[in-house]
């Protein structure tokens, strides 16, 4: 009885609520007949309140007092915004735009972006720029940006690693929306088990970054956003096929369920069966390989009570096998007939999002992130085995709200995250096994401030409590000042900590013949303490105009102090050493980048960047190894104009050149398999061409390193891999030459 | 009895809904670009209980959220017209008007051709 009572006196509220205006939406035509549009898009504007019309053009949309201004759009007629005072019925002939002399405003978007707003020094990188070069993972998509430095991390394994700010990946955050991703086991491939075809946008931040997602990030945090069913392409098709016989397929297929749910399965598959040995060393100079990755998404929006969630399942197994050209896995695994190597993964995850706007507040939204993942990789290389398990877990609630009005905001939540690692290692002097479990449980808070004009701050610090890391706090602060038009100077600093997963990490220690060596013992993590850095930076950005066309140039530089690290050292080229920094670690870069649309279609993009990365290692203080101290970057692209059906051509080509890199000493070595002291200078370049039939078919071809610049000799005593001085860690530029590609897109809208 | 005090204590709720803390309203305000639109904001978000306020060049709806109870549209009405920013139906005095920023005289036509999309 009680219950009836509260659900009528609730009535009234639901009733209004509930207020709705309908109406139909016509063709305009000479002879005023009622001929109704189907699927016109109707919307309250500036809410996200809208709907589409059904066959007959009828709609219905749900009604307050506050919507105003009713737009009515529908692609080849002219976008119609009503005034509605009362929520009357509507009946509207829309005009088709070839009937007016309307001069439509193109303002060409472009495909990279940073902010002149934002407090922090963000990069934003759309699935646009993602194409001009078309291969094929995450870890291939950042060629063609300046911030991101993408090399090589051995002669085997042809996995690649990035660099920002003269740091590797591990001192990045790297996140799949939001949700701290490839770290852990995932460290060392996990850049190659994101499909290109996936990404929907990068966002790169550049410093301490936000405190919302975890302490761990130093150098920088990059974030990418998964293509979403809703908004993904009904069916995608992505073939691709390399000159070195590599093979990529990627399907999605996108449906809707309901007005409420959408869900996407996304597939990727890719494969490299054939054995390359360009420079006869009797290595291939890439690995066998094939890749099965599927993800299915489920979407639940409800744009009218504020929700938005996210449930997702991705599994992949990944199969690689690299080493001497005769070596047979069945026959040869880890016995001395021949060197070879498999690194088989297999990784399942599920993630979870929801989110919740309220709908009468709008700054008024609360978060809830959680992933599951279970990673598993066996490997060996020659006859060192290495194995990991990992299985994680993350939980994060975020709240966002303002305090007093809505130049202030605030972020606030807790974090919890769980991970065990379960590491098996028989390589030479080392056999044992390593497992550990970490879990921390921390709570953030962010304040922002924007006084809409010159100035804007973010303040955030969290606080964690980690089992093995201690109870620590994490600041971060980022400003941004723009005292004329079209500047922003910004200046951050920012605290991060993370345990260091060395084996994982430095995966290719093991195809080496070198002792490996944990130095120290007191430590939670192998021995060793965490590493801690602060990270400061200064950029500044200007656009200007130049001859009447578009341009900016950006100056960054940041310097990365570490307090500890867990120094990796190459430096006697029989052993390699982990020990806890004793003296300094610093890095320190400095970035100009010049952008400019020279004429219409046309974008040059430019930048020079100088490192400084330097570390006290036991026989003193050096250059990291293989980090160039100068580097010039250029990138070219020209699109012609749109024509009929959205059919055009693009062309887009990247140079790069890197000073000389110092080689960790092999002094120890015998005097033949001694190196120099620095490698030579590295130019390379990449070009590619598009041609878009239509809005729904394309066909790209490129090249890879054109000019067909390779490392004669990257493997140290290739032709005796189990002697003491074998090693392929000295890379420093591009093993296989030349390499052409072509490929189709095919969607379905 | 119990039944009695609840829906006593539902219409409370009700009649302190009166005084809503999260009041909406829109007026119509004139204005040009950018430079207004922060300008606009800012003078309604230094009016004491007004929690949220945007003003879109397009339409030049001005949408706030304030807290009934601290404030009121009259209130907010004024300091947009101190701003030197005409509203629907009343109009900034020439002293307000005149400190607004030369290229944002949303009064004087030549302005507004200025800020006229090109190609039209």
């Amino acid at each position: 009885m009680k219950q009836k009572i509260y659900i009528l006196l609730l009535f009234p509220i639901i009733a209004f609520s509930q207020n709705s205006i309908s109406g139909v939406v016509l063709e305009a035509n000479e002879h005023n007949q009622n001929i109704g549009l189907a699927g016109a898009n109707v919307y309250w504007l500036n809410t996200e309140v809208g709907t589409v019309t059904d066959i007959d053009g009828n709609f219905t949309l749900s009604y307050k007092a506050e919507y105003k201004k009713l737009v009515i759009s529908y692609v080849g007629f002219k976008t119609d915004t009503l005034t509605i005072n009362t929520p009357k019925k509507i009946k509207h002939w829309l005009q088709p735009t070839d009937n007016l002399d309307a001069v439509t405003v193109k303002s060409r978007k472009q495909t990279t972006v940073k902010s002149y707003f934002k407090a922090t020094n963000v990069i934003n990188v759309s699935s646009e720029e993602l194409l001009k070069a078309a291969c094929c993972n995450l870890s291939e998509s950042f060629e063609t940006n300046p911030s991101i430095d993408v090399n090589f991390a051995d002669a085997i394994t042809g996995t690649r690693q990035i660099k920002m700010l003269g740091l590797t990946s591990p001192y990045i955050l790297i996140a799949t929306e939001n949700i701290p991703s490839i770290r852990g086991a995932s460290q060392a491939y996990g850049l190659s088990f994101i499909p290109g075809t996936w990404v929907e946008s990068i966002q790169i931040t550049k410093g301490a970054g936000s405190v919302v997602n975890g302490f761990e990030s130093i150098a920088g945090q990059i974030n990418t956003e998964i293509v979403k069913p809703s908004t993904d392409d009904k069916l995608f098709v992505n073939l691709y096929g390399a000159s070195s016989e590599r093979l990529e397929l990627n399907t999605h297929i996108n449906t809707k369920v309901n007005n409420k749910w959408h869900t996407g399965l996304y597939i990727h598959g890719n494969m490299h069966n054939k054995k390359h040995d360009v420079n006869d060393d009797g290595f291939l100079d890439m690995p066998l390989f094939n890749q099965i990755n599927v993800m299915n998404r489920w979407q639940y929006t409800d744009t009218e009570k504020g929700f938005v969630s996210f449930i997702n399942f991705k599994f992949l197994n990944d199969e690689k096998q690299t080493g001497q050209l005769d070596f047979n896995p069945d026959t040869d695994k880890l016995t001395t007939n021949n060197w070879g190597s498999e690194i088989d993964t297999q990784r399942f995850e599920i993630s979870t999002k929801f989110g919740y706007v309220n709908p009468e507040i709008p700054w008024q939204s609360l978060g809830v992130q959680t992933a599951f993942s279970s990673h598993k990789q066996e490997s060996y290389f020659g006859l060192n085995v290495y194995d990991i398990k990992h299985n994680s877990l993350y939980a994060n609630a975020i709240y966002n709200s303002i305090i007093s009005d809505s130049r202030h905001k605030i972020k606030t939540g807790i974090s919890y995250t769980y991970d065990h690692y379960d590491e098996k290692i028989d390589a030479g002097n080392l056999d044992s096994d390593f497992e550990r479990t970490e879990n921390s449980v921390g709570a953030f808070f962010e304040y922002s401030f924007d006084n809409l004009e010159l100035f804007n701050l973010t303040a955030g610090v969290r606080l964690d409590h980690h089992n093995l890391l201690g109870t620590f706090i994490t600041p971060r602060v980022h400003a941004r000042y723009s005292p004329w038009s079209k500047s922003a100077f910004r200046a951050s600093f920012g605290r991060g900590k993370r345990s260091a997963n060395i084996f994982t990490e430095n995966q290719q220690l093991f195809s080496t013949s070198r002792q490996i060596n944990i130095l120290n013992s007191g430590g939670n993590i192998y021995g060793l303490d965490p590493e801690i850095a602060w990270n400061y930076g200064v950029s500044y950005l200007q656009g200007f105009n130049l001859f009447g066309r578009k341009a900016d140039i950006t100056f960054d530089y940041y310097k990365t102090d570490f307090t500890n690290q867990v120094v990796v050292d190459w430096e006697n080229s029989q052993e390699i050493n982990f020990y806890n920094l004793d003296g300094k670690s610093f890095a320190n870069s400095f970035q100009v980048e010049f952008n400019y649309n020279a004429f219409e279609g046309f974008d040059l993009r430019t930048a020079y960047k100088f490192y400084d990365v330097k570390t006290d290692y036991n026989s003193g203080r050096f250059e990291r190894p293989l980090t160039p101290k100068h580097r010039l970057f250029a990138n070219l692209g020209y699109e012609t104009q749109i024509k009929e059906h959205g059919a055009r051509w693009k062309f887009d080509t990247t140079f790069n050149w890197l000073s000389s890199q110092r080689y960790a000493s092999t002094t120890n070595n015998p005097s033949e398999f001694q190196l120099p002291e620095r490698t030579p200078t590295v130019a390379t370049l990449n070009a590619q061409i598009t041609k878009v039939f239509s809005s729904k078919f394309e066909v790209y071809l490129g090249g890879e390193n054109i000019t067909n610049l390779r490392q004669p000799n990257p493997i140290l005593e290739a032709d005796n891999p189990f002697g003491a001085n074998f090693d392929s860690t000295f890379v420093y530029g591009p093993i296989f030459g030349n390499l052409y590609y072509a490929g189709l897109r095919y969607r379905i809208k | 009895m119990k039944k009695i005090l609840i829906i006593a204590l539902m219409l409370t709720g009700t009649l302190t809904f009166a005084q809503n803390k999260n009041a909406k309203a829109s007026m119509e305000v004139d204005g040009i670009c950018g430079m207004c639109k922060a300008r606009i904001e800012k003078a309604c978000l230094n009016t004491k209980g007004v929690k949220f306020a945007t003003w879109s060049v397009e339409t030049h709806e001005l949408k706030l959220i304030f807290d009934e109870r601290k404030t009121n549209t009259e209130i907010i009405k004024n300091q947009v017209l101190a701003a030197g920013h005409d509203v629907k139906d009343e109009k900034a005095t020439d002293e307000a008007y005149a400190q607004v920023h030369a290229c944002c005289k949303y009064r004087d036509e030549a302005v507004i051709d200025d800020h006229e999309p090109q190609g039209r």
